[in-house]
């Protein structure tokens, strides 16, 4: 089977940061979606938690979930979210992390156009040379049969931070 | 304020707005969960450090070496 990786938009945050990015009017014709996201946050903390949203979902609906194991460099620990509005791309350094760290975090979007619900698995991580980084493996539904046309990344806590990247690449798979 | 980035795929044309009230509102919520979250994430971290600790305590008072004690977990 051959596998195929089209890049479809790179953004890049310019100076001021952006509170959310959104890619509009996905093609239809992939296989998969893959998302690329180096990033930071603006927002205080070690590390802000970016939400993921799919064909402009608001805050009200309670169609996401997801299961998550984080290690911060000292102990891992499950958690479980149903009935959430978003997914969540955790690890991204905040101001509290070092200074010209990113996050390196990688979504994986199976199916996009079927009439099922979708699965998503991210991989995300901050490591900043310090006492405290984190790392999250990430397995995440959004119960809808839509097809994806459009994805948000928002910020966690405040904005975007100059800088960061994400990338949007289609995957044929043949 | 931080601006709205929105992509049209379908022409590669990447535009900026300011966000709506409304956006403004949801951000606001969602970065007031996200510390809640957190906090409990954090919370349970520490709570089973703390207990992983007592244990090793416990566990070294009746006579393990840290060595057995390292291979209960492993």
């Amino acid at each position: 089977m051959s596998v195929f990786l089209q890049p479809i938009y790179t953004q890049t945050v310019g100076s001021g940061g952006a509170s959310s990015i959104t890619f509009n009017n996905i093609p239809q014709t992939f296989t998969d979606l893959f998302l690329k996201v180096s990033a930071r946050d603006t927002g205080a903390g070690t590390q802000s938690d970016f939400q993921l949203r799919f064909n402009g979902t608001g805050s009200g609906v309670t169609t996401y979930s997801d299961t998550v194991l984080y290690g911060s460099g000292s102990s891992a620990v499950p958690s479980r979210h149903s009935g959430t509005s978003v997914i969540y791309i955790s690890g991204v350094p905040g101001s509290s992390a070092t200074a010209n760290t990113f996050s390196n975090a990688e979504v994986y979007i199976s199916n996009y156009t079927s009439s099922n619900y979708k699965q998503v698995v991210i991989d995300s991580l901050g490591e900043n040379n310090a006492t405290t980084s984190f790392l999250f493996i990430d397995a995440g539904l959004w119960r809808d049969t839509s097809s994806i046309s459009s994805i948000t990344v928002v910020a966690g806590v405040t904005a975007i931070a100059q800088y960061s990247t994400i990338s949007l690449y289609g995957i044929t798979k043949g | 304020m931080a601006k709205v980035i929105e992509v049209d795929c379908s022409t590669g044309v990447s535009t900026e707005r300011d966000m709506t009230a409304e956006e403004v509102s949801a951000q606001e919520a969602m970065a007031a969960e996200q510390a809640k979250r957190q906090a409990e994430a954090e919370a349970e971290a520490a709570a089973t450090a703390a207990a992983k600790e007592s244990a090793n305590v416990k566990l070294a008072a009746l006579g393990l070496t840290a060595d057995e004690i390292a291979a209960l977990s492993k």
